[in-house]
């Protein structure tokens, strides 16, 4: 349901995988909030935008995510989705392992508990999201989003409000799960060093309606030189 | 609930009829008002004959069936006026003429519509409740988490898990609330619906006690199911109210 009939033409047509976005404008009741922004992600890049707060990213990302259905323009994505939203989004009424299960009915209980396991939060299968730490919330949200083998991955500031040694856990579990799983990732941040470690490309949401800017970079595109970053993933 | 909780409950409710006891010896007519213990014969004598409980299922029948339409209607109507802002606005006139509308004129206008049959006698007591019901929930649609909302629509979560697991843990607070006040209400008015149109039930018996003026068997069948509908909260209602809070407490 995350796919508009109108785009099943346009997605066909596509190489299996690519999440192509052209969005013409996006406003709130009036006040214009984007402007024209496009961009196109293939499989295994990571797109990070980077931006102030309240500029737009998380708008943007819920247009992408089909979220937003009420902008000008269009999106085509793949089928399997998977997004980390700013906080946790968990079911507070369903144990960490149905957390996932429930989501994803075709995980098995085994491959559940691997999954947990990957996040280190093994032995917390039973427990509900309220008696989790906010850092374990945080890579429980991470397992369920890796969890269904997504072709895109949406993350919107996953690493905020986490004290510097969770948020470096969280970010090379991020790395090595985006390098083994490969989906297109489109990631939002604040912060310029995240952006660069995990990305292969950068652009910056600026002005008002917000447009996207390539980030100053050398080289065309900038796609390259932090190609390196994920390498060391 | 705590051995405590429960230990208090009784203790209330002891206390209560403490004060009947009081008021009876003061009345000193038991014409009037009968002590507690003078209610143990006439009791064993209905339900040694079998009237009490045969007009105890008919009555308990009607609460049941009326509970269950005015739940599952209401539920519906207020998921629709919460979510739709559309449906709100053209329902939400209806709702507050059938919350003002009195329950008296609803059952007397069933009767008189329908007959003085068994669906009319069920159908005016759900009218009465699901303009209740629907209001309660229509609150409890408009507080469902937009985030969560998202996050089941990113993940394509299936329509039934979505509603099974999403949507209605969200929900069952209101749906607890709605519930409990809605048996209190629908007993009440099933009674009513019983003395003015039925030949059986705890109403009927009561308006048939009333004529003759026997105030030991009016309460004697009104307090019968009290006793059931306590049951029902203790062992139903509380418990399932526990299980769904676990996560809470957790
Ligand atoms: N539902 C809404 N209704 C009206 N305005 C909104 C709505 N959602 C966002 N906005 C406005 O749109 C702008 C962009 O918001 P957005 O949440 O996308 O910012 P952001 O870049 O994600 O900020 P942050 O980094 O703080 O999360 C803000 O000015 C905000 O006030
Ligand atoms: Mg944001």
């Amino acid at each position: 349901m995350a796919h508009p009939a109108t785009l099943g033409a346009a997605r066909a047509a596509l190489a299996g995988g690519m999440t192509e976005v052209a969005i013409r404008a996006k406003a709130f009741g009036g006040t214009p909030v984007l402007g024209p922004v496009a961009f196109s992600i293939a499989a295994g890049d990571v797109l990070a935008i980077l931006g102030p707060s309240g500029i737009g990213k998380s708008t943007l990302l819920r247009i992408v995510a089909g979220i937003d259905r009420d902008f000008e323009g269009r999106v085509t994505r793949p089928d399997r989705l998977a997004m980390v939203f700013q906080e946790p989004v968990l079911l507070p009424w369903r144990s960490a392992l149905d957390n996932l299960r429930l989501v994803h009915p075709g995980l098995s209980q085994s491959a559940a508990r691997a999954a947990l396991d990957r996040v280190g939060l093994g032995d917390k299968g039973a427990a509900f999201p309220g008696q989790l730490s906010l850092g374990q919330q945080r890579r429980l949200a991470l397992a369920r989003a890796f969890a269904g083998r997504p072709e895109l991955l949406i993350l919107d500031e996953p690493f905020v409000s986490l004290d510097p040694e969770t948020a470096e856990t969280m970010l090379m579990l991020t790395e090595s799960l985006i390098a083994e799983a490969r989906p297109a990732t489109l990631l939002v941040t604040h912060a310029e060093a995240e952006a660069a470690r995990l990305a292969t490309r950068i652009l910056r949401l600026t002005g008002r309606p917000a447009t996207l800017a390539e980030d100053a970079a050398p080289g065309q595109g900038g796609a390259d030189d932090k190609g390196e970053g994920h390498g060391r993933a | 609930m705590s051995p405590e909780a429960r230990g208090t409950g009784a203790l209330s409710l002891a206390a209560l009829l403490g004060l009947w006891a009081v008021a009876a010896l003061l009345t000193g007519d038991a014409m009037i008002l009968p002590a507690p213990w003078e209610l143990v014969a006439p009791l064993l004598q209905e339900v040694r004959s079998g009237e009490l409980p045969r007009h105890l299922g008919a009555t308990l029948g009607r609460v049941i069936a009326a509970f269950l339409l005015a739940m599952s209607i209401g539920v519906a109507l207020g998921l629709v006026m919460g979510r739709s802002a559309r449906a709100d606005r053209w329902l939400d006139p209806w709702l507050v003429v059938f919350l003002n509308l009195p329950a008296l004129v609803v059952i007397v206008l069933c009767y008189l519509w329908i007959g003085l049959t068994e669906v009319a006698a069920i159908l005016a007591v759900s009218l009465n409740k699901i303009p209740n019901v629907a209001t309660v929930l229509r609150e409890g649609a408009r507080a469902l988490s937009p985030d969560l909302d998202a996050m089941a629509r990113v993940y394509a979560m299936p329509a039934r898990t979505r509603l099974r697991h999403v949507i209605l843990p969200q929900l069952a607070p209101y749906i607890a609330g709605a519930a409990r006040s809605g048996v209190a209400l629908i007993w009440k008015i099933v009674l009513v619906v019983e003395f003015l149109g039925r030949s059986n039930g705890i109403g009927f018996q009561i308006h048939m006690y009333f004529q003759l003026f026997d105030v030991a068997m009016v309460l004697v069948y009104a307090l019968s199911f009290i006793a059931v509908m306590l049951v029902v909260e203790w062992r139903i209602l509380q418990p399932w109210e526990r299980r769904v809070r676990r996560w809470r407490a957790a």
